[in-house]
């Protein structure tokens, strides 16, 4: 029988055990694609960075692509302040994407379908936005939660609101990710398992579903990498201009 | 009918799955606790690791690659406006020296052209005048001769009429009252004959 559509996101030790106090940070399969993700990442931008030729190659064109294509994203939604931030916004989208990317290859392991990942992530994005926001504006970043032209009765509710949406910003962010990633691989899981039950006879059916999904998926993981991206330029984009 | 065999056999294999799933099935392996801090902990080294390189190593050498691409393609866009303008200007200073060239050329021919009719007029001129020299001469002659011509008539005439007069009468006759008689003659027709 099919094997469970969510072990696939189980994990599990990869070598000894490795404690440090009471916490155990043993080497896992999550860690090996943490780390096949950035060397990639890394070893496709120095290999784009080296050479320096009028007419590049491919690889350096698909690395200066990506900055360009990155920078325009930053300058478009967060204008030209935000420009110190813009290696962390790369590197926070090419990690997204290649860890998207890798979990789309058969039999790997898909980093970004585990919350507690894409958490620390957001998580580290709302405590950084909210901290850039009061160094540069001081108490005034409260009036991010005072939107102007409001009428007087109706205040103390959208204080409310706005509080709360902007407390569940690292909640929405991390959960949109990881739903997205698991959703998606828990179906072409079932799917999978659809086709080897049902044989050759029946099988055909959910195959060509599983290819199409095959598609879609690889579409959801530059998307999801590309929505992570640009929500934390846009919030960047309210600590660092506050229009209300 | 096979048709129907068919598309009933994936149908109740839907079930059965759906059953084999539902048994297997133990919770999202999200959930589970046990390697949260692991996750963390890779997480940060990692995404630090790479952060840290990317942007100290990369990303400048990327950007200073597209500055330096983005100013050598200005310098050769001004490199090609400024040789077009030389081009512009070379090409100006050719029709210049072409226009120039036919106007020198006009006006070596019209010079050419009117010493040629000053040539002409002046040996026309020239021979005018000596047609003119010739013309008076002649007149000139004619004047003389016309001049000698009644005193030249009339001695022929006295001359023929005295032997005239000798072979009709056969006595000599003063040739000088012929004379006088022929000259008053003369002048009393000589404007008949000569008058001009």
């Amino acid at each position: 029988m099919a094997a469970n559509p969510m072990s696939q996101f189980d994990v599990y030790r990869i070598g000894p055990e490795i404690k440090v106090g009471a916490f155990d940070i043993s080497f896992t399969n999550a860690s090996l694609f943490m780390i096949l993700s950035t060397v990639s990442i890394l070893l496709i931008f120095n290999l784009g960075s080296k050479k320096n030729s009028i007419l590049p190659n491919k690889i350096q064109l698909l690395s200066e692509l990506s900055y360009t294509f990155v920078s325009k994203m930053i300058s478009d939604t967060a204008g030209s302040k935000a420009k110190p931030y813009f290696a962390f916004i790369f590197s926070l989208f090419m990690f997204v994407l290649f860890c998207n990317m890798f979990g789309m290859i058969p039999y790997t392991f898909t980093v970004t379908s585990h919350i507690i990942v894409t958490f620390v992530l957001a998580a580290f994005i709302f405590i950084g936005v909210t901290v850039i926001g009061f160094i540069k504006h001081g108490f005034g970043y409260l009036k991010l939660f005072v939107p102007s032209g409001v009428p007087a009765v109706l205040l103390p509710l959208i204080v409310v609101i706005e509080i709360i949406s902007y407390l569940s910003r690292p909640i929405s962010l991390s959960v949109r990710l990881f739903a997205n990633m698991m959703a998606g691989h828990t179906m072409m899981k079932v799917f999978g398992g659809f086709v080897i039950s049902l044989g050759i006879v029946g099988g055909w059916l959910p195959l060509s579903f599983s290819v199409a999904l095959t598609g879609l998926e690889i579409l959801v993981a530059f998307l999801q990498a590309y929505v992570f991206a640009i929500l934390t330029c846009i919030y960047l984009n309210d600590a660092l201009n506050l229009h209300h | 009918m096979v048709k129907k065999i068919y598309f009933q056999s994936i149908f109740f294999s839907f079930f059965f799955i759906k059953e084999a799933f539902a048994a297997e099935s133990g919770g999202m392996p999200q959930l589970n606790p046990e390697f949260w801090v692991s996750q963390i902990f890779w997480l940060i080294l990692t995404f630090g690791i790479m952060y840290l390189v990317l942007s100290k190593l990369i990303l400048p050498k990327i950007s200073n690659n597209l500055e330096s691409r983005k100013s050598q393609i200005l310098e050769n866009i001004e490199a090609a406006e400024k040789q077009r303008e030389d081009s512009d200007a070379k090409l100006k200073e050719y029709d210049e020296i072409i226009s120039k060239s036919k106007l020198e050329a006009n006006s070596i021919f019209n010079q050419a052209r009117e010493k040629a009719l000053k040539d002409i007029g002046a040996k026309r001129e020239v021979l005018d005048k000596q047609i003119d020299n010739e013309i008076a001469e002649a007149e000139k002659e004619i004047d003389a001769l016309r001049k000698n011509a009644p005193d030249k008539i009339n001695k022929i005439a006295i001359e023929t009429s005295s032997e005239l007069l000798q072979k009709l009468i056969g006595a000599e006759v003063n040739n000088s009252s012929i004379s006088a008689i022929v000259d008053d003659l003369s002048k009393r027709n000589g404007n008949k004959y000569y008058g001009n």
